[in-house]
């Protein structure tokens, strides 16, 4: 899932502090599932702002709203009738909620109220980390079905770097060492030939330094 | 042809058999030219070449090809340094063209410390290729007159390859097969991380030796000599992938007040008086950070003076 996190509240009251009438706009997608954008968060964030308004004197309205989700035109088009009657919008999807938000209402702000991280998954429950940098050509089953591209701190293909200590990576004792653990999962498969095989530059057109990506799938496209 | 890959003098001490000994500077924070010649006048006729540092510790100095250049015109023969983190492959590739067009010839591949430690920690890192690939890069653009890309160099830049291998860094078990590794992508040279762990080390040399890696790549001991307890614990603890034994703690700590930093060249002394002899090594590669002017000394004493003349 795409992983994101609340934006400082303050911060927020700061993007809005000018606006009377604001929409909060969560979405049932993976932000719901990392709790930080569904409807229970979207009731939480509306209920600071009010309070923040009440607080500073001011008399505004904050209404809730939470969509099947935010990436997809279908369900975005649900707000035609009543976005028009805000002034400000936050949404607290990932960064592509907003996003889309933007393009099809053009006339209206649209604020957004959490930081998006990375592609992973839940670790345990209230813990998440990274698994996948997008990078458009997956090679994991080189590396014991570990990515180095996205959990490596250099992106190392031929690691592991002089850095790795204890399992750890140099940057930090918090994060793990992804090389250390893909070394010690293959030699212990018996694939140290594996190991010990130059891997070649990678070709990152496929990635984000290709240029912005669009994809199209001829049998889906109507 | 001549019998040399790139003819550079490091390249021809090794080759000779002579027991190589390099030494390092590290580029100024700034453009403090005279600063470096004084830095670099301290190494001049002490070492075979001088390591020149790229943004070490992801910390902004004078670029390590224009640094090179300046030791160039002293008289030194720099050993031009290259880290993955700062540069794409096409930055690489034309550096390293023009490094060799202004003289450079040996040239040391390395992934880079990532800028989290450094000074600008906002930094966008790069990683385009790791520190093998890029080996593997000089090696085509020299060998095979190729670009990464396939195409052709105009004149190919002939230079002397150099790897670093740290032999204490995790998993222990790989280290030997990395640096294996890292002379098939084309290295010609090693110099090893500081070296405090002799015990491990020696493990460590002899499966490089079982493997025959020295006889295909020339492996040269890191050296640093400790000049304070202070310096010894900041090593041990702070910096990854470096193994300071607790008893050469405790031999520092009992030298007494004002003579720790002797007895920290006493034991880089020791040591290299047992890399001279260790099956495999091929020579020593003193990193005497911010100490170059002791350098001398440590040469005289090491018994490496003077430097041959190849």
């Amino acid at each position: 899932m795409i992983v994101a996190q609340p934006k400082p509240i303050k911060e927020v009251l700061e993007m809005v502090r000018d606006f009377k009438k604001i929409l909060v706009v969560g979405c049932k997608g993976c932000v719901t599932v990392c709790n930080v954008g569904g409807a229970k968060e979207v009731g939480v964030l509306a209920a600071a702002l009010r309070i923040a308004g009440k607080r500073s004197g001011r008399d505004i309205a904050v209404h809730e709203h939470t969509l099947e989700r935010q990436c997809d035109p279908e369900y975005v088009g649900e707000l035609e009738e009543t976005i028009h009657d805000y002034d400000a919008v936050i949404s607290i999807a990932c960064g592509v909620g907003p996003q889309f938000l933007s393009e099809r209402y053009p006339g209206v702000r649209i604020f957004p109220g959490v930081n998006t991280q990375f592609m992973g998954g839940a670790e345990a429950h209230g813990i998440w980390s990274e698994r996948c940098a997008g990078c458009g050509t997956c090679v994991v089953h080189y590396f014991g079905g570990l990515c180095p591209i996205a959990r490596c701190s250099k992106s190392l293909l031929n690691g592991p770097c002089g850095g790795s200590s204890n399992g750890k990576c140099e940057i930090s004792k918090d994060v793990e060492c992804i090389w250390d653990t893909i070394v010690r999962k293959m030699m212990e498969q018996d694939r140290l030939d594996e190991l010990v095989e130059f891997k070649p530059p990678k070709s990152w057109s496929t990635a984000r330094d290709g240029g912005p990506r669009r994809m199209s799938r001829e049998e889906l496209v109507k | 042809m001549s019998e040399y890959k790139s003819g550079s003098n490091l390249e021809k001490v090794l080759k000779s058999g002579q027991f190589a000994f390099t030494g390092e500077c590290g580029p100024p924070q700034g453009a403090n030219v005279e600063h470096l010649r004084e830095k670099a006048g301290h190494l001049k006729g002490c070492v075979d070449a001088v390591n020149v540092t790229d943004n070490q510790t992801a910390v902004v100095r004078m670029s390590s090809w224009a640094a090179s250049l300046i030791l160039l015109q002293e008289g030194l023969e720099p050993n031009f340094q290259m880290v993955c983190r700062d540069r794409n492959r096409l930055a690489i590739q034309s550096d390293i063209l023009g490094v060799y067009s202004m003289g450079i010839r040996n040239m040391l591949c390395l992934s880079g410390d990532h800028q989290k430690f450094g000074n600008h920690p906002d930094a966008k890192n790069v990683f385009d290729i790791d520190s093998m690939q890029l080996i593997h890069t000089v090696k085509t653009m020299r060998d095979e007159g190729k670009f990464l890309n396939g195409q052709d160099v105009d004149v190919p830049p002939r230079l002397f390859i150099g790897a670093a291998s740290n032999p204490f860094a995790e998993p222990f078990d790989f280290r030997v097969y990395r640096l294996a590794k890292k002379i098939s992508a084309g290295a010609d040279f090693i110099q090893t991380q500081c070296i405090y762990n002799m015990a491990k080390f020696r493990e460590f040399m002899k499966k490089a030796v079982d493997m025959g890696l020295h006889e295909k790549c020339y492996i040269l001991a890191g050296v640093t000599p400790m000049k304070s307890v202070g310096m010894a614990l900041y090593m041990a603890k702070q910096v990854p992938g470096m193994d300071v034994p607790d008893s050469l703690i405790q031999r520092l700590r009992g030298a007494g007040k004002g003579k720790v930093a002797e007895e920290g060249i006493r034991f880089a002394l020791e040591q290299i008086e047992e890399f001279k002899e260790m099956e495999g090594v091929a020579g020593v590669h003193l990193m005497a950070i911010e100490w170059e002017h002791r350098v001398p000394e440590i040469a005289e004493r090491a018994g490496v003076l003077p430097r041959p003349a190849v």
